[in-house]
């Protein structure tokens, strides 16, 4: 399982390679779940210029080896990568990935959604975003998961 | 007497004008009696609270060296 909290453009698709050629597990997965969040340049309504992403330093990681450790108890996962990106972000950029290996689709699936609404709801990262016209405001809460 | 480190973030801390402090009680309180005692204002609702980085309700009372965190809701992903 690996958690990382990154401070600077990140390519999701290099993250998942990574871990992927590191398993000790060839032969053994079927299935591999990506989701990849990526910042927009408009939010309700308005163009966005910039975002910054605050977070608490240790919860952060304390909340997202919980969520991942409540998954594997429920999932058949066989590995797990969660990569989250802090501070000043631009649109187009990566601002989460999540990728999750096990044996058969549906535990991949299931885990890689679990995974991502948990982290929406309990990992301690707040947005404030630039609008086009310089001023800033925070993001209120995020959007449910049906959206 | 006990000593907790009360913590804020994002737009809480920017209303509070503080990220930090340290508060000295003479008995324990819960973190919304904690609240109350160093600010004038009401928690404002939906206030989400840590203490030592896992999440309680407001009812949990501190003790002696504790960090608690104050926060809106989280908007990450």
């Amino acid at each position: 399982m690996t958690i990382k909290i990154v401070e600077t453009v990140f390519d999701p698709f290099f993250e998942i390679q990574n871990v992927q050629t590191q398993l000790a597990l060839n032969g053994k997965f079927g299935a591999t779940s990506i989701f990849i969040g990526t910042m927009r340049d408009f939010n309700e309504g308005d163009e966005v210029r910039a975002m910054t992403l605050e977070h608490y330093d240790g919860m952060t990681q304390k909340q997202l080896e919980k969520i991942m450790a409540i998954a594997k108890e429920n999932w058949g996962i066989l590995d797990a990568l969660i990569v989250h990106r802090v501070g000043d972000i631009l649109p187009n950029e990566p601002i989460v990935v999540i990728s999750v290996w096990s044996a058969h689709r549906a535990d991949a699936f299931d885990a890689c959604r679990y995974i991502m609404e948990e982290l929406k709801s309990n990992a301690p990262f707040w947005k404030r975003e630039t609008l086009i016209s310089n001023q800033t405001r925070w993001v209120l809460k995020n959007t449910g998961g049906k959206n | 007497m006990i000593t907790i480190t009360l913590r804020y973030f994002a737009s809480l801390r920017e209303q509070v004008g503080r990220s930090q402090e340290t508060l000295t009680l003479a008995n324990t309180l819960t973190v919304l009696d904690v609240w109350r005692h160093v600010h004038q204002v009401p928690l404002p609702e939906n206030t989400l609270i840590a203490v030592n980085m896992e999440y309680v309700a407001k009812s949990h009372s501190v003790c002696d060296g504790d960090e608690v965190a104050f926060f809106p809701p989280v908007t990450g992903g």
